[in-house]
């Protein structure tokens, strides 16, 4: 792909070349620019790193990170690549370490990345080891910034990125704290391999127009009201949204009412306790999908709640791992009830069972269109937030930021 | 039913004690309740990777439980998984919404177990684990190894009905599905 091909459309956000999804020296950029650029990504929750001397692996990116919380309860985060021959340091996914050992040649780490011992350093009998002069910490793992908000640890390799409630902006930051409003108990996880680009994952989630379009399961089963009150939210950067509804029910009553009145005309749930809720935030909204820039998810769909993260393994071939939570403070019955709301979400969810597809029909499509536009102009041209979902907002957002990082 | 403490424990969710993995003697009695377990567990996969979907959840009790997780989430003592239903009607309502709702592309299974390991219960009740791959057919013939793992199934055997599944946990050994799980396994 030649630099001329990377002119962005004059119409601006409101048109996205294919190429962005197809253009593999795009990728290659965009690790560099996106996600070891001045971005904040979410890691982990503090509730998978539950005691001192533990540690989990994650990603930014392409790129392999180590979270870890030491002996005295500290966070830090580090590249997953050892000094010295470039191996992975940690080949699980989660452990207890008071530190970290490469297992190719057993060098040595603290729980913060730094290098604290190489193995035969000054060799055996007098032979071999390193010369006197060698620098075995000469290109370390790289260490990340990490910030935590409300128990969702975020990381960033690049010194410029400002604080991360400014990044978030104050109604991310709102939106947040609402849905996090206790300690946090992780309830299950599971990924998804998705046939994409990462970015059309991003705008599948911040397309709040094809809710209701594409999931035809509340519909179908005749539990959506077209009355329900809800609107998007969009930070002014651009890159981090909210899209919220207001829950048509209270309390689970009306969705059996329903259920029985639509199963007498063969439509309704046979079980429409699959559903039953209750309004844990006391504030009726059922449904809040929350994006930050680039890659993270945090969903509350009635009392089911998870993270979401992407981890970009290539240009058409993207993890997104799951991990679903409650609060330490849930009775039996509130499990009970997440448990339930779960067959809402993830592979084989209800609703977002198409997000997995979705992205892998215009992946397939697009590959041969690289010089064609689509075309982004539902709710206007702008960025601005809304009180309707029938607005493509938050994509021209992604867009907007996107560019700035990528300086095009 | 167990304890609801330990219901998610690794310790039931294998529902057989490992010791009883070890060969046994086999009395007339096992003969004829293993070719049961091994038939329903025969027409349970064939109604599935013959798209006889509409049948599926008849091969359950009305108050059955059925939980798709992985063996990670089974490890850590955690209760979430992929499906979970804890009803025969909410088995129909999946159905249902698979064909008239969800969107997804033309696909089929094609189940493979291997024999099941069995142990009597009280009340009637059989304990099996069953291995069990599945590879998926796309409508564009592209065939992958989708899932592998295992079925921890408690059973009714009662002389007077059908076999059928009490309580069925679907643990699948990777926690990573390739786009999406929509066919039952």
């Amino acid at each position: 792909m030649t630099v001329a091909v990377r002119q962005w459309p004059a119409e601006g956000v409101a048109r996205v070349p294919y190429w962005v999804y197809s253009d593999r020296d795009l990728f290659a950029d965009e690790q560099a620019r996106v996600f070891r650029g001045p971005t904040w990504n979410f890691l982990c929750l503090e509730a998978e790193l539950p005691k001192p001397n533990t540690y989990r692996t994650s990603a930014v990116g392409a790129m392999p990170v180590v979270v870890t919380r030491d002996n005295d309860g500290k966070l830090s985060a580090f590249e997953n690549r050892c000094a010295h021959r470039g191996s992975l340091l940690c080949i699980n996914e989660r452990g207890e370490a008071r530190d970290i050992v490469c297992v190719y040649h057993n060098w040595s780490y603290d729980l913060a990345g730094n290098l604290t011992a190489v193995a035969f350093r000054k060799g055996m009998g007098g032979k071999g080891g390193m010369p006197a002069d060698a620098r075995p910490d000469e290109n370390p793992p790289r260490k990340l910034r990490v910030e935590t908000l409300c128990g969702l640890v975020f990381g960033t390799l690049d010194s410029n990125t400002p604080p991360l409630e400014a990044y978030l902006g104050p109604e991310i930051v709102k939106g947040i704290r609402r849905v996090m409003r206790a300690p946090v108990r992780v309830l299950g996880g599971y990924s998804q391999m998705l046939a994409s680009n990462w970015k059309l994952y991003m705008e599948n989630v911040k397309d709040s127009y094809h809710a209701s379009l594409l999931h035809t399961f509340f519909t179908t089963f005749r539990l959506n009201r077209l009355t329900q009150k809800g609107g998007l939210v969009i930070s002014e950067t651009g890159g981090n949204h909210i899209s919220y509804s207001f829950a048509a029910d209270t309390g689970g009553k009306e969705y059996e009412k329903a259920g029985m009145r639509a199963a007498q005309e063969g439509f309704g749930l046979e079980a429409p306790e699959v559903l039953a809720h209750v309004d844990e935030y006391g504030d009726g909204i059922g449904l809040q999908i929350l994006s930050v820039f680039p890659t993270f998810v945090l969903q509350q769909t009635r009392n089911s709640l998870a993270v979401r993260r992407l981890v970009t393994h290539g240009l058409e071939k993207t993890e997104l791992v799951w991990t679903i939570f409650g609060f330490t403070d849930d009775d039996e019955a509130m499990t009970e009830r997440r448990m339930r709301q779960a067959n809402l979400i993830g592979p084989a969810g209800y609703i977002s069972m198409e997000d997995g597809a979705a992205p892998g029909f215009v992946q397939r499509a697009v590959n041969s269109a690289s010089d064609v536009l689509s075309v982004v102009e539902m709710g206007g041209r702008g960025i601005t937030s809304d009180d309707t979902r029938v607005t493509e907002a938050a994509v021209r957002g992604f867009w907007t930021f996107y560019r700035a990082q990528m300086g095009f | 039913m167990p304890k609801s403490g330990d219901r998610f424990s690794e310790k039931h969710a294998l529902g057989l004690d490992p010791k009883n993995h070890a060969p046994t003697k086999i009395s007339a009695m096992d003969v004829e309740t293993t070719f049961k377990v091994q038939d329903l567990l025969a027409r349970y996969i064939q109604a599935l990777d013959h798209d006889r979907l509409e049948d599926w959840p008849d091969f359950f009790t009305d108050s059955c439980r059925y939980l798709v997780t992985t063996a990670d989430n089974l490890a850590q003592g955690m209760p979430i998984g992929m499906i979970y239903a804890t009803s025969r009607a909410m088995l129909r309502d999946r159905v249902r919404s698979l064909r008239d709702a969800n969107v997804y592309e033309a696909q089929r299974y094609r189940h493979m177990i291997a024999p099941p390991v069995i142990e009597r219960g009280e009340g009637g009740i059989v304990r099996a684990q069953t291995s069990f791959m599945v590879v998926r057919i796309m409508h564009t013939g592209e065939t992958m190894m989708f899932v592998t793992g295992r079925y921890d199934d408690r059973i009714l055997l009662d002389d007077a009905d059908t076999p059928r599944f009490v309580e069925k946990t679907v643990v699948l050994d990777s926690r990573q599905i390739d786009t999406l799980l929509a066919i039952p396994i």
